[in-house]
């Protein structure tokens, strides 16, 4: 049966471990047409893209390709079936030269040798059919990163591509080059081409895409023809939900500024760009954005783990430096980064090592060895505190629950006694339950009169729990809103704002 | 041409910096020479540049063997072991008939060729041939099974080769028993195979033979590298073994065959290491691999992976044989030429990883 779209995505589910993170979405792609998808960060854009090339295997639902169901084992297959995605994150033999890069895996032999005049030749007639610019012998690594999503569209066009899906490729794009790259989309479009758009750039999806499709939690909200929409239209749709009461009572007090940052900026790429705001004794200050707008980033700046290229940071009063990550924690500061298992816990250390190992210096006796049963002390209090649920502590931190995990490495940095408590998504991965407990934690260390900066790419909890919240966009920061005033809508156009 | 010209044209001081930086082993090693030259003027001469490109001949073909596990991200710490192991093989075979206590007692009446008087003078030719043969492919056997645990089992070059290493030491000493002669160290060799080594007379020119198969090595190798479909997966596995896989390149069939072609070429190099040196111990082979290694290094290919050029090695293998020959030409003291050599290898891997360091 002849179908009238290209690509058709029908009822797609998809659980990890029960959670359900798609639920019947469906997208279906005219040929020739550019079809933009569109939601919040963990609305699941990328699961459903790794369902489609076959990354994970969905649990329900089916894909078509010009009416024919396919179930792509990996991505290689779907590059060999016309279905391709220029990532984000470009993945290329960057040491190469972009003919090597677009025909790699399949050079044409000309007896041993490969046939490198074909393979130019080849390459320089995409070019001209796709109106690229770039030199065929220029290796990879001297390319601008416009160039090299260039190259990997001719990759992606040399496949025979019917669909291409673009993952947010206008991210790291300056104005110029964004109009290259439309100019570029457009000629795909007119040689039949179905592209898949993801991205959150309001004005891009009004200027490029035929139709929007918007995700919201794991459901397909609807498709809509572009012409038919708005900007607040659109984020009704992204946004449009309720808070539910998983928060639990806030009773704190905030007092007056602990922390004052004023112009901070980084030396290296990513950078954060002249970034000033203060936090408050007893306060909860949010930091919002979406994925590669540096809040990261800056928090990692202030905790003494980039190097700062201008700038300076007061701490009651007083300029500070941090300057190592050593200086950090000895005024006070503590970092719970984002990557749980890469920076977070040691695996194979069991509670009380994970524990007291941020701390290990106050545990020398007189002759300098360690107390093992002062150690084991303060880790039976924090399991306690905190009711960790574990078996023994002397159980490895890895067989724990990740919100468990999570509660040890909160202990790991409490025992230094911090005044300023860094949590880069803290609640990342963890359950409904042991969110609340790390909540409650939260608002306990305020009561007590410490300052927490929280990173979080979860609307709800930022409006649930934080007092304040500050938006990244693009390395700056775009506005500080307090949270009782706000709505999602006002911090979605913040975080658009310097894109 | 006139893309590496509007390079220099639009260098800043800051990019100057960043070239010398970027060169300094070779800046560094420049200065080294003129020392020697300056010290001991004599060290231009034609004698002494004919033996520095002998020197280096049996050395780059075995770094071009490890150069291609480098660029892979790898590295082969058993080169050493698997090159004596090849020689030991070599030499057992190419003893003089008239030997009295040859490896193998009774080779076959046919291998040996006779004059017209009867008396043996040798080997026929293509014995000579199936020696080789047969050195390449044991030295290729071994380092595939290196590639296969490292593809296979994934299990660091380093570890992988420094097992390798000790086990085929053990196989080499058990080889070394099996001599009719009992075990002792292989010499009195063949004269013809000895001759393989020799100079060639061209045009009234000496040519050492060692320069003329490190040469024709070197271009087969080139080609290999940049002109076949396997030289290019090599290089695409070796800078990013994510995007090759998703190309449809096999890194597994890719991997053992930089192995097996590094095999090869150890196989050639012990087959001419022994015609050169003229006997085969125990100890054949000691530190060869880190001589290669560290030629390949200080020619610029580099541990990061996928980046590397045959020009490169040909460099650094000559640079380091210079080096060498330039201090036992100034006489100095054995003990410290390891010190130099060693801070010199340091060195090239602290100025090459320089550059890949990621600045936060």
């Amino acid at each position: 049966m002849e179908s009238k779209y290209l690509l058709e995505i029908k009822n797609v589910c998809k659980a990890f471990s029960g959670v359900k993170v798609l639920k019947s979405v469906q997208i279906s792609v005219e040929p020739g047409s550019i079809h933009a998808l569109m939601g919040e960060n963990g609305a699941g854009k990328s699961t459903l893209m790794k369902c489609l090339f076959g990354i994970y295997k969905q649990d329900e639902g089916q894909f078509f390709l010009e009416g024919k169901e396919f179930n792509f084992t990996d991505p290689k297959e779907a590059l060999e079936n016309g279905v391709s995605m220029v990532h984000q994150e470009l993945n290329q033999v960057l040491q190469r030269t972009v003919v090597d890069n677009v025909w790699l895996g399949r050079y044409p032999r000309k007896g041993l040798f490969v046939d490198e005049d074909k393979m130019y030749n080849d390459t320089v007639e995409l070019f001209e059919r796709i109106g690229v610019n770039v030199d065929p012998h220029e290796k990879l690594a001297n390319l601008s990163v416009s160039e090299r999503q260039m190259v990997e569209i001719v990759k992606a066009v040399s496949y025979d591509a019917k669909i291409i899906v673009l993952d947010e490729p206008t991210s790291s794009l300056t104005e110029n080059e964004v109009d290259k790259l439309f100019e570029i989309m457009r000629t795909l479009k007119k040689q039949g081409i179905g592209l898949i758009y993801i991205s959150h750039k309001m004005e891009e999806i009004f200027e490029i895409s035929d139709a929007v499709t918007v995700l919201r939690d794991g459901n397909y909200i609807g498709t809509k023809k572009t012409s038919e929409l708005d900007m607040d239209k659109i984020i009704n749709m992204m946004v449009g939900r309720d808070l539910e009461h998983r928060f639990p009572h806030k009773a704190h007090k905030v007092g007056d500024a602990v922390l004052e940052v004023k112009n901070l900026t980084t030396l290296y790429e990513p950078k954060v760009r002249d970034v000033s705001f203060e936090l408050r004794k007893g306060e909860i200050l949010g930091i919002s954005g979406l994925v590669g707008s540096r809040r990261t980033e800056l928090v990692e700046a202030i905790f003494g783990a980039r190097t700062i290229e201008s700038g300076s940071m007061f701490l009651n009063g007083k300029e500070i430096k941090n300057k190592d990550t050593v200086e950090a924690i000895a005024n006070g500061f503590a970092l719970i980064t984002e990557e749980r298992r890469e920076t977070g816990i040691y695996p194979v250390g069991d509670i009380v090592f994970n524990s007291t190992i941020a701390n290990v210096h106050n545990y020398r006796n007189k002759i300098g060895l360690l107390d093992n049963n002062k150690m084991i002390e303060d880790t039976e209090a924090q399991i306690d505190k905190m009711s960790i649920k574990c078996a023994s502590m002397k159980q490895l931190i890895r067989s724990l629950s990740g919100g468990n995990q999570q509660k040890v490495i909160i202990g790991r940095w409490l025992l230094l006694n911090p005044d300023i408590l860094i949590m880069d998504e803290p609640t990342r991965g963890i359950d409904v339950g042991a969110k609340f407990e790390i909540y409650q934690l939260m608002l306990d260390l305020v009561g007590q009169g410490k300052s927490i900066i929280m990173v979080s790419s979860e609307m709800p909890e930022l409006l649930g729990i934080t007092d304040r919240i500050g938006v990244m966009s693009n390395g700056k920061l775009a506005g500080i809103v307090n949270t009782k005033e706000t709505t999602q809508a006002e911090l979605f156009k913040l975080t658009t704002k310097y894109l | 041409m006139e893309r590496i010209l509007n390079r220099f044209k639009n260098m800043t001081s800051k990019d100057v910096k960043e070239l010398l930086i970027n060169n300094a082993i070779y800046l560094v090693i420049a200065i080294m020479v003129i020392i020697v030259i300056i010290a001991e003027p004599s060290f231009v001469s034609i004698a002494v540049f004919k033996n520095i490109l002998v020197q280096s001949s049996v050395r780059l073909i075995l770094a071009l063997g490890v150069g291609g596990i480098i660029i892979l991200q790898g590295t082969d710490l058993s080169l050493g072991k698997n090159v004596a192991l090849t020689a030991i093989i070599t030499g057992s075979f190419l003893q003089l008939y008239s030997y009295g206590a040859r490896f193998y007692d009774t080779l076959p009446d046919f291998v040996w060729k006779a004059n017209e008087l009867g008396e043996i003078v040798g080997f026929h030719w293509w014995f000579y041939i199936v020696i080789l043969l047969l050195a390449m492919a044991v030295g290729a056997f071994f380092s595939a099974i290196n590639g296969y645990v490292v593809a296979k089992f994934q299990v660091a070059p380093f570890l992988a080769t420094l097992g390798s290493s000790v086990a085929l030491y053990g196989i080499l000493l058990l080889y070394f028993n099996i001599s009719d002669a009992g075990p002792q160290p292989i010499g009195s060799l063949d004269p013809t195979f000895r001759s393989f080594v020799g100079n060639w007379d061209f045009l009234g020119l000496e040519i050492p033979k060692l320069v003329v198969y490190a040469v024709l090595v070197t271009v087969i190798i080139w080609f290999v590298w940049n002109k076949t479909t396997f030289g290019k997966n090599m290089y695409a596995v070796g800078g990013n073994p994510e995007a090759a896989k998703i190309s449809g390149v096999s890194v597994m069939k890719t991997t053992i065959l930089v192995y097996v072609l590094a095999g090869l070429l150890y196989g050639v190099g012990g087959y001419l290491e022994t015609a050169r040196v003229g006997s085969v111990n125990s100890a054949f082979g000691l530190n060869y691999e880190l001589d290669a290694i560290a030629a390949c290094v200080v020619g610029g290919i580099s541990f990061s992976g996928g980046i590397g050029k045959i020009s490169g090695a040909i460099a650094g293998v000559l640079m380091f044989t210079v080096i060498s020959y330039g201090m036992i030409y100034m006489g100095i003291d054995a003990y410290y030429q390891f010190i130099i050599k060693g801070v010199i290898i340091i060195a090239a891997v602290a100025l090459d990883t320089r550059k890949y360091i990621k600045k936060t």
